[in-house]
């Protein structure tokens, strides 16, 4: 789960990385609130996870209350890269005199945490890595050993960090994997980590996070009650907030053609067999292992939610999942829903010759059964071509 | 031949009580598997249709001597048991269970790592089949017989889509091997193509990947340098988009990395061959061994 920036800075605070004071603000009047409390000069942040915000206007520096309720007025509601803006963030500005890149990754090659720390901050960290990977300076961390001082000493002078901030910028990362590893997150990065000005005479310099971008695993919500409610609503997709309801795993793609399967690796291969017929998938939904009839029904419907759909594919290579257990929740879907557009059905594996005869007893409008995945897919872009047809 | 699970294997089934582990331990049974054990804390004592329960692996394995674990328990408990499991002197932990948080998977891969006893097999896979001799996990073995085509995949539908295919083309296979769609799968492609290629009763090797990390860029240099027998492989996902968890945890494209076309052309250029379908998988398996008998 990928959190908002002040949801990530929240979390930050709870773990004594040091962040901006902010507010949280829906509201124009909120948003007023808070810049009143916060005092002027503010920033006022758009929240949506989406880069480029700055660009698009959805950062902006309020010097008094007028410019605080204009941009909060502009900023609410805008639309940024198809993502809508429900949330303020209203920050105390920051003075900045350099900016840093700091992550923790979880590395599956290394089967390790990656620390990475450069000057370089403030710009897209993929594009540092690109044109000069040099300046990133890199550090795996044993697991079992966990962090200690010295990495962050290493980290620290190898990436050339200012002398003055050596020992803050390695506290600063110390605390960035203990959030790492005690809140499970899967990626904790701050972009800029700004060294702020100080005193006139260049003392008293200091360190914080002026963004966060943090993912947590989802498997680990068990232990993370908290974090368990965390929500961006600006990008949950209705479609696939239904099918999390009803316990299916979804995401919606751009196609018109309606795709179940059962097990992950089956419903991606389906995917690539359909395009490479010609088609356009318009989701992934794996029904699971096991799926019972109820199960399918709920897909569906889930599926057919989506008015773009044309045409739907079920392909089920049955293990643990039984082929008459499948055709009995179509034979069901059709009965509750009476869907308006054909079904492509290839049954194989576990009772596939009873899901079929069941389907055929059925005799079900606008349903084909094809015997291979390879036949299931020509025929359902053929079924979705002569549909966008007419 | 075969590699990881055979005649020789004597499983004990962490989670042995509960619905799923008891229907896949009696199936595994069924086909010839010796299941000795199984363990579930506070059942000890009990039995699962004749297959003693215990308390702990250290019980089960002194009384029965099993030398292979398959862990069935929720996901909550699911690193303990697999470090149990290896605490016990268990050598081969297949785990089946989904949804075992990240940062669990990456203490017990370095545990066991470090400790160098047990070879872990997924998290999150279907288990390991050698047809006609043992099964450990949920693979349906009707779909496939003896014969001398390894495989490996991360996804569990997938392999039996992949295996009947080659099956209606007259393959069987020595060993299908599950490794799982987890971030930190406890054994990797290169690791089982390493063991295929010692077997002697291997003549090909199947390997089915998906997007997001980079065990199959890992793999085709592995190949490259080190594998005699032929290799085909397939990679799932084309057509997924980036930054959306595809049905697996480990199924992700992230920024430029882990799409199946850079995967696809990794093998490709390391003289693997691609299929793009699975029905080209069994396609290419024909060209490369001649029509199975």
């Amino acid at each position: 789960m990928d959190l908002l920036e002040y949801q990530g800075k929240q979390l930050f605070a709870r773990h004594d990385v040091p962040v901006p004071e902010g507010r949280l603000a829906v509201s124009v009047e909120e948003a007023l609130a808070a810049a009143d409390d916060i005092g002027y000069p503010c920033v006022i942040k758009a929240q949506v996870q989406i880069g480029g915000r700055g660009k698009a206007g959805g950062i902006k520096i309020a010097r008094d209350r007028d410019e605080a309720r204009e941009h909060a007025e502009a900023i609410l509601g805008m639309d940024i890269r198809g993502l809508t803006v429900h949330e303020l963030w209203i920050e105390e500005a920051s003075e900045i005199a350099a900016e840093y890149y700091a992550s923790v990754v979880f590395d599956r090659s290394a089967k390790a945490p990656l620390l990475m720390l450069s000057t370089k901050g403030g710009m897209d960290i993929e594009e540092v890595a690109a044109e000069d990977p040099a300046a990133i300076a890199r550090l795996h961390v044993d697991p079992l050993l966990g962090f200690q001082d010295f990495h962050g000493r290493r980290l620290a002078f190898a990436a050339g960090v200012d002398g003055d901030v050596v020992r803050q910028v390695g506290a600063m990362l110390a605390k960035l994997y203990e959030v790492f590893v005690s809140e499970e997150a899967t990626l904790v990065e701050v972009n800029p980590l700004i060294v702020t000005a100080g005193a006139g005479d260049g003392t008293g310099r200091g360190v914080r996070a002026l963004d966060a971008k943090v993912t947590l695993d989802e498997n680990a919500m068990f232990r993370h009650a908290d974090n368990a409610q965390l929500r961006d609503i600006s990008a949950e997709d209705p479609q696939e907030r239904m099918a999390k309801e009803r316990g299916l795993t979804f995401v919606k793609l751009d196609g018109d053609i309606g795709i179940l399967g059962n097990g992950a690796g089956l419903v991606m291969s389906t995917l690539d067999v359909v395009a490479e017929a010609g088609g356009a998938p318009a989701n992934f939904l794996d029904a699971g292992g096991g799926s019972k009839a109820d199960a399918i029904t709920n897909a569906v419907e889930v599926i057919l939610s989506n008015p773009r759909v044309r045409a739907v594919l079920f392909n089920i290579f049955g293990g643990i999942t039984r082929c008459d257990e499948v055709a009995r929740g179509l034979i069901e879907a059709f009965d509750q829903i009476n869907p308006q557009v054909p079904f492509v059905v290839r049954l194989d594996g576990t009772n596939d010759q009873e899901g079929r005869r069941l389907l055929a007893e059925a005799n079900l409008p606008n349903v084909y059964t094809e015997a291979t995945m390879d036949d299931a897919a020509r025929k359902v872009v053929e079924l979705a071509a002569e549909a966008s047809a007419s | 031949m075969s590699i990881l699970v055979d005649a020789s294997t004597k499983l004990c089934v962490s989670g042995i009580t509960g619905r799923e582990g008891t229907f896949h331990s009696l199936r595994n049974r069924e086909y010839g598997t010796d299941v000795v054990a199984g363990v579930t804390p506070g059942k000890g004592g009990q039995d699962v249709e004749g297959i003693p329960v215990f308390n702990t692996f250290a019980e089960a394995v002194e009384e029965t001597a099993a030398n292979t674990a398959m862990i069935f328990v929720p996901p909550r408990f699911a690193a303990d048991s697999i470090l149990e499991a290896e605490d016990a002197g268990i050598e081969l932990i297949v785990a089946i269970t989904e949804g075992i948080p990240a940062h669990d998977e990456l203490r017990v891969y370095n545990i066991l790592r470090k400790n160098g006893r047990a070879r872990l097999i997924g998290p999150n896979c279907p288990g390991i089949l050698s047809p006609g001799k043992a099964n450990v996990g949920i693979i349906p073995a009707a779909f496939f017989r003896e014969g001398n085509v390894g495989v490996v995949s991360r996804s569990g539908t997938l392999t039996y889509q992949i295996g009947n295919v080659l099956a209606q083309r007259g393959f069987g296979n020595s060993t299908i091997v599950g490794i799982g769609g987890d971030p930190v799968p406890g054994t990797d492609f290169i690791e089982v193509i390493s063991m295929f290629e010692e077997d002697p009763e291997t003549e090909l090797i199947v390997m089915c990947g998906e997007i997001g990390g980079d065990a199959e860029e890992r793999a085709a240099e592995h190949i490259a340098a080190h594998v005699s027998k032929p290799v085909v492989a397939y990679i799932a996902g084309f057509t997924a988009p980036p930054g959306k968890t595809m049905g697996h945890a480990g199924a992700i494209v992230s920024g430029s990395q882990g799409t199946a076309r850079a995967k696809a052309q990794a093998l490709e250029g390391k003289g693997v061959r691609v299929g793009r379908t699975p029905t080209q998988v069994a396609e290419l398996a024909v060209s490369l061994l001649g029509a199975a008998a």
